[in-house]
């Protein structure tokens, strides 16, 4: 694909548009519709835009397979990790009012940082499972 | 259109057929005030997986080879279970029916007080995040073993100077 001038110049315009919906996504999901699970695809996709057009190899640059495997794992072990800091300060599994002085801030923090940990890890397996088809070719 | 996916033997357009049909879908679901559904679908049916199949298909080819003979017992079996399946939803409570035992149970308990206890407008990520905390970790859980599950099959384990010269 790298002879198709007018699918650079648009994709080019159109990734860091992506990206920073899929961020007002993640982070907005708390107040119109969206979360961790739209955002991280939507980031997936401009990543997969940027590697469809100018090359795996150039996209492997950015985030190398490895990175994103590691990524995903991270995004699953945040979603854990807040879900243990309940015990660890005497509430239960996953309750979020404990992490602040005020129940409504935990909540607030607790439900903004398992939608991180949703969205990095949605992003890194979509992202790692085109890698994976396209490096076969 | 559904018979179009089934009976086609062009691919590319079957994938294509799927896309459009994962939009309709999204449509619908905005229209059932269920908007957090349609950006899932829109995003997830008619984004990432249309171009996964077309990653798969680049792997192989974009013509079925030849169409399958229809197998009475299978298409019978197929037929008995979208009729049970249809004759079931003649039992499923109306759309919107405020006596639904879905609208019964902890929903009115959700909606009159997940303002005070988590304070944020959209109660879908309210529910989603911290009511059913426990279920959303057992997706994301299912999403990261699926896709270690798939580079396993896939081999994306290895060394990416093997995977270069093997484009070449």
């Amino acid at each position: 694909m790298q002879h198709h001038v007018v699918l650079r110049v648009v994709s080019k315009l159109l990734i860091p548009m992506i990206l920073l919906f899929a961020l007002y996504v993640q982070f907005h999901g708390d107040y119109g519709p969206g979360g961790g699970f739209q955002a991280g695809v939507i980031f997936g996709a401009g990543f997969i835009l940027y590697g469809i057009v100018f090359g795996l190899d150039t996209v492997q640059q950015v985030m190398s397979p490895k990175a994103m495997r590691m990524l995903a794992a991270c995004g699953l072990l945040l979603y854990g990790l807040v879900g243990v800091a309940g015990p660890l300060l005497g509430a239960n599994f996953l309750d979020y009012r404990v992490l602040l002085d005020n129940p409504v801030s935990g909540q607030h923090l607790g439900i903004s940082l398992i939608e991180l940990g949703v969205g990095m890890t949605v992003a890194a397996v979509m992202v790692s499972l085109f890698y994976a088809f396209a490096r076969r070719r | 259109m559904v018979f179009a996916v089934a009976t086609l033997q062009n691919l590319f357009a079957a994938v294509m057929l799927f896309g459009i049909m994962s939009f309709l879908a999204a449509a619908v679901f905005v229209t059932l005030d269920a908007v957090d559904v349609a950006f899932t679908e829109a995003s997830v049916g008619a984004g990432i997986s249309t171009i996964l199949m077309l990653a798969t298909l680049a792997l192989t080819s974009s013509r079925q080879r030849d169409l399958p003979k229809i197998k009475l017992v299978p298409f019978a079996a197929a037929v008995f279970t979208g009729w049970a399946l249809i004759y079931a939803t003649f039992d499923l409570p109306r759309v919107g029916d405020p006596q639904a035992p879905a609208h019964r149970h902890v929903a009115p308990r959700y909606l009159s007080s997940s303002g005070e206890e988590i304070g944020i407008p959209n109660v879908v990520t309210s529910v989603l995040a911290s009511y059913r905390g426990y279920d959303t970790l057992g997706e994301v859980t299912v999403i990261f073993t699926a896709g270690i599950g798939v580079l396993c099959l896939l081999g994306a384990n290895l060394p990416s100077s093997r995977g270069a010269k093997r484009r070449k």
